[in-house]
């Protein structure tokens, strides 16, 4: 198991958006993950790199309780994350965003830290814009810079808050491939999204939260059926 | 002639506030830490000058080789130990404990060094000057000068080229990001303090060789650091190095006018200048 959530629970006075969250994902595995807007998705995503603590549970990393680590060791340790809303630094360019993540998350030094974001920076489509400051990018752009520090840290998971969200079809499909062949190369994803098409093409699982609450799991086409999404997102009574 | 004098003085004078400044722009862009502190952090560098070279008989500009390190130690052990615990949303818990320690930093120079005013002594290099036309330029305001242009450089290139500056800028820029990037924030806060007060300690070297000081120099300094980065513009190097010959001229202008006016020439020239362009002259930083 690279990762196990081990009854997460996380509450913001009565808003709960955690709940005795428990799953577990596997090395090499692609895990999807839907439920409706303010779920509790984000948050599962800030409990795993450690910027917001739970109340209760545990999470594991790697076989290591990282439950008390900060976000900052998670990070070294291999989890790796890009933003819903992107947040580069925006005063500084594209490549110098990909070296912060390359030289501090990865540990990579000179020579070869630039070898990796390059090569990173190639995988996604974003050479051209090497030397650009990364505050005058455009939305998908700024996507794109997400995924590109994610993957200059090197990660051994890499989550995915709604990578896609926002794209035309055409660079959907094109992201999708991208994601696709970087799962291939041995990356664990946990992968947050509301474009189910772009979803159910790279996952090999999915899960389904609401209220902050695990309330399916499976393989994602028997999940998509289930009356519980149905009901979550078509608003269709489970037991019509 | 008198008046190009003045002039070629001043800028020269400039040289050493901007090295006053360096440190706070370096702190107030990483880590928007405004250090009350700052000048009593100078007097006491040169207070440490004085103690290297009276215990060891070395050169002043030798003994930075000593007090360089030991202030950088000083600068990184103040950030972890106690300033890193004031940093937040709040601007004011930074403000007020940089305040207490520029408090104790004076008495604390008080209680080991008396309010006797002091000096560090070079005799060459104090008198010596090269003539230049009519103007006689001295060395010692020469070498502040080159010095405080290679430290700025050496500043502008430690942000832009390395890997240390890379991360000075992340945390800067976001530090939120920054730590899930896997920065340790307070570490990189701790290395700013640490450059800063290596900077700190080249420029109460040279003030110590420049004039007299006293425990109760410090605020002074602080001042004209101030009014040089604002004058500069925040978060620009070279526009602090720019603030400070602003300064400077402005102050020995002002004393060639009436030896009483120098200060407040000073001030006066920083007062016109924030009230045109607030912002300050080249500014890189917005807020």
């Amino acid at each position: 198991m690279i990762l196990q959530l081990d009854n997460l629970s996380r509450s913001f006075g009565a808003v709960k958006v955690a709940q005795s969250l428990s799953y577990e994902v596997a090395e090499g595995e692609a895990l999807g993950v839907i439920g409706p807007n303010g779920a509790g998705k984000t948050s599962m995503f800030n409990l795993i790199t450690g910027t917001l603590a739970p109340n209760e549970g545990r999470v594991i990393f790697d076989g290591q309780d990282v439950t008390g680590a900060s976000a900052a060791k998670r990070c070294r340790a291999g989890i790796a994350r890009s933003f819903q809303v992107p947040q580069p630094f925006s005063g500084m360019t594209v490549f110098e965003n990909a070296m912060i993540a390359a030289t501090q998350a990865a540990d990579l030094r000179g020579a070869e830290a630039e070898r990796h974001c390059l090569h990173v920076l190639e995988q996604t489509e974003l050479l051209a814009k090497a030397n650009v400051l990364a505050g005058s990018l455009t939305l998908l752009e700024r996507k794109r810079l997400e995924l590109t520090r994610a993957l200059c840290a090197k990660p051994k998971l890499l989550l995915l808050d709604e990578i896609a969200g926002g794209l035309t079809e055409a660079e959907c499909q094109s992201l999708v491939q991208t994601i696709k062949d970087i799962h291939a190369s041995g990356v664990t994803i946990i992968w947050i999204e509301h474009v189910v098409h772009a979803l159910l093409a790279v996952v090999d699982r999915l899960i389904v939260i609401d209220f902050g609450k695990k309330i399916a799991e499976g393989e994602p086409r028997a999940i998509m059926e289930s009356a519980a999404v149905k009901e979550i997102y078509l608003g269709i009574e489970a037991d019509a | 002639m008198d008046w190009l004098n003045a002039l070629i003085q001043g800028t020269l004078l400039g040289g050493l506030y901007a090295l006053f400044a360096a440190g706070l722009s370096l702190i107030f862009g990483v880590m928007r830490l405004v250090n009350i502190a700052h000048g009593d952090l100078i007097v006491l560098a040169a207070y440490l000058g004085l103690v290297v070279t009276s215990a060891i008989g070395v050169h002043p500009i030798l003994a930075m080789a000593l007090v360089v390190p030991a202030m950088t130690l000083i600068g990184y052990a103040l950030q972890r130990g106690l300033l890193n615990q004031t940093l937040g949303d709040d601007l004011l818990p930074p403000l007020l404990v940089t305040f207490g320690l520029s408090v104790i930093l004076q008495n604390g120079l008080l209680e080991g060094f008396s309010a006797d005013p002091q000096k560090l002594s070079a005799p060459g290099l104090e008198t010596a000057s090269v003539a230049l036309g009519s103007i006689s330029l001295g060395v010692l305001p020469l070498l502040t000068f080159g010095i405080a242009v290679a430290v700025i450089w050496g500043l502008q290139w430690t942000f832009y080229k390395t890997s240390l500056g890379r991360a000075f800028r992340a945390v800067s820029d976001n530090q939120d990001i920054a730590q899930l990037m896997g920065l340790n924030k307070r570490h990189i806060f701790g290395l700013a303090m640490a450059l800063a007060l290596a900077v700190t300690a080249v420029a109460g070297i040279l003030l110590g060789l420049r004039t007299s000081f006293d425990p109760s120099s410090g605020g002074g300094r602080l001042i004209f650091g101030f009014e040089a980065v604002i004058i500069g513009g925040l978060g620009n190097l070279w526009g602090t190095l720019a603030g400070g010959v602003i300064l400077g001229v402005a102050q020995t202008i002002g004393a060639k006018i009436d030896p009483g006016w120098q200060v407040l020439s000073g001030h006066i020239a920083f007062l016109v200048i924030l009230a045109i362009r607030p912002q300050g002259l080249f500014p890189r930083m917005s807020g």
